[in-house]
């Protein structure tokens, strides 16, 4: 039996067509039904839908064979407890700072509004800038708006919300895209299945 | 939090209460008792050392991992041991100094100030066995068959063994003449088997085509056996030492199916586990529901070269409460029979009880005024006076 973590959402609904190609088909819809674990069209493979932050989690401990998490996650979580072999290309957005319209050029000490903690301080250190994060949950763009720090960083796809409320984005940190993860333990011991849904996978990609 | 929890144990510090101290123990025994019966002997490296000496040589991964306090005495840094391997590695080097093959086995608490980031436990209970002065398959057979011998005496079963052999690696980095940077980025790349990212790392290296493709195949060199015989034509072009760690593996590969026809064995040949101080063949051990490996080990040759003597080793070790942990299910609580006594002070009885502590059997004497019958205790034996003599007389659970 194959476990494979998704969380809810555009990774899921992107992740459908994929899946559909190696005979993998849920059963039930997450967004009608109240299931965490989804029987699928295949016996041997089943999906368990969890919050995007936490695929890395069920992964590296075994609790999911597989997973399909953002680049983002993952740069955040630190993923070398984990093997990523794909790039699914799916759910791909950018991960920018981003700040008023009409704010000055960075100078000196930062405060940056993030839920990428480790990932900004990395960033900016990498510029060498001194970075203040402040860690957010959401509605990351607030924050400059009512003066809580001086930019954010986030994921932009449209720029929609930024523009709505008077940024803009400023400097691209990096191209998001969702990776397939592998459990370790179960790349060696489930190898034969997890290879054959991996070439599965390569073969769909590689027709796009 | 008003007043501190004094019962709080530190994070990822733990205790064993009765039962699982008493399964930890047996099981240290019998594997210490198995690895007697190899000729392993046992050594107690000290619980606090010296920094430099904990630290040196192979040990720099360990510097962050290591507690360090202060000598009151000599004002020099100690540390407490993060791991015993470099320890025992002295102990053959410096102490030893056989010119023949030594066998040392070890057990013991080490400290890490970093919690594993799966297992979260910081203070593991290292047990393992080493083999020096021998650089032959023969003894990284013999360790890898000393490894699934303290395996099966823990009751685990379907093991999964893994191969690895991390002079492939070395070896195609040093063909390809990677500077210290361009290398740390591929092997994280590596670990993680992240192709679309070394990909694109390659095409910055600015490589040779042959080695350039031989590095970009290597995260797609696992699986079953028939991948040893893929790697001979993909790394064809590979310098000598590449083609020596594949037939090594090979070797060693058709050993174990003659001895373990029913043994799951895989190949890995980006598996990178303690790279920093393995030479040679790596291996580890797996069982389903844990997501990790349980035991790993491998070659780590010239690990004595600071300590004074340079010598081949191989070796494994093991964390003895996770594998106490993984095992109690399989042996279940069996009860020894604890026998009950009266609180008297009678001669005879003092004898009686004497007689059967000194046969090996467990008796708790009741004491004067105590709260508690003999089933409360755990007992499940009464010494009771029949005219004569005391006798051990079953006792059946009352029907209260």
């Amino acid at each position: 039996m194959l476990t494979i973590a998704v969380s809810k959402g555009r990774i899921y609904e992107e992740a459908l067509p994929l899946l559909k190609e190696a005979g993998i088909t849920p059963l039930d819809d997450p967004e009608k039904s109240r299931k965490l674990i989804l029987q699928t069209t295949r016996d041997d493979v089943q999906l368990v839908i969890i919050r995007a932050t936490d695929v890395p989690t069920f992964v590296e401990y075994g609790a999911a064979d597989l997973g399909i998490a953002g680049k983002d996650v993952l740069l955040e979580h630190g993923a070398e407890s984990l093997y990523e072999p794909l790039d699914l290309k799916i759910a791909c957005c950018k991960l920018m700072t981003a700040t008023h319209k009409d704010a000055p050029e960075i100078t000196g000490r930062v405060r940056v509004a993030t839920k990428y903690v480790k990932t900004a301080q990395r960033y900016f250190a990498s510029l060498g800038i001194q970075a203040e994060i402040i860690k957010l949950y959401g509605s990351m763009e607030l924050a400059p708006l009512v003066g809580l720090a001086d930019c954010i960083v986030d994921l932009v796809d449209t720029g929609n919300t930024l523009k709505a409320n008077g940024l803009e984005p400023r400097d691209l940190i990096m191209n998001i895209s969702s990776r397939l993860v592998v459990n370790k333990a179960a790349m060696k011991m489930k190898h034969q299945a997890i290879a054959a849904l991996l070439e599965q996978f390569e073969h769909t990609l590689a027709q796009r | 939090m008003q007043q501190k929890d004094s019962w709080l144990l530190p994070d990822g510090i733990e205790e064993l209460l009765p039962e699982d101290a008493k399964h930890l123990e047996s099981l240290r025994r019998k594997i210490l008792d198995t690895f007697a019966c190899w000729g392993y002997e046992l050594v107690i490296p000290p619980f606090i050392d010296y920094l430099d000496s904990l630290l040196t040589g192979s040990g720099h991964d360990l510097e962050l991992q290591t507690f360090k306090l202060t000598d009151q005495i000599s004002g020099e840094m100690l540390g407490i041991r993060s791991d015993m391997t470099p320890q025992v590695a002295r102990i053959d080097a410096h102490n030893l100094k056989h010119a023949w093959p030594t066998r040392l086995c070890y057990v013991g608490t080490i400290l890490h100030t970093r919690g594993d980031p799966l297992e979260k436990t910081r203070s593991p209970m290292q047990i393992g066995a080493e083999l020096y002065g021998h650089a032959g398959k023969e003894s990284d057979l013999e360790v890898i068959h000393l490894l699934l011998e303290m395996l099966a005496i823990t009751g685990l079963q379907n093991v999964h063994l893994d191969l690895g052999h991390v002079g492939i690696y070395r070896a195609l980095s040093r063909q390809a003449g990677l500077s210290d940077t361009q290398e740390a980025a591929l092997f994280d790349v590596l670990q993680r088997k992240a192709r679309p990212e070394l990909q694109e790392l390659l095409d910055g290296f600015n490589l040779d085509n042959s080695i350039r493709n031989m590095l970009l195949k290597l995260p797609e060199l696992n699986g079953g056996k028939d991948i040893l015989d893929k790697a001979l034509n993909l790394l064809a072009s590979a310098n000598q030492h590449v083609k020596q760690a594949l037939a090594e593996l090979n070797a060693i590969a058709d050993s174990l199916t003659k001895t373990f026809p029913h043994l799951a064995v895989s190949f890995d040949l980006s598996e990178l586990r303690g790279y920093h101080y393995h030479t040679g063949v790596v291996f580890a051990a797996f069982v389903p529901s844990v997501g990790r490996e349980i035991a790993r080990g491998g070659r780590y040759d010239n690990i004595g070269a600071v300590f004074g003597r340079s010598r081949p080793a191989t070796g494994f070790s093991a964390d003895l409460k996770l594998l106490a942990t993984l095992s109690k299910t399989t042996f279940g609580a069996k009860q020894a029979t604890l026998i009950f006594a009266p609180a008297l002070n009678e001669p005879e009885l003092t004898e009686t009880i004497r007689a059967l502590r000194a046969n090996g059997q467990a008796v708790v004497q009741q004491l004067p005024g105590q709260i508690g019958s003999a089933q409360e205790l755990g007992c499940s034996a009464i010494l009771e006076h029949d005219n004569q003599h005391w006798v051990v007389k079953p006792l059946t659970p009352s029907i209260a």
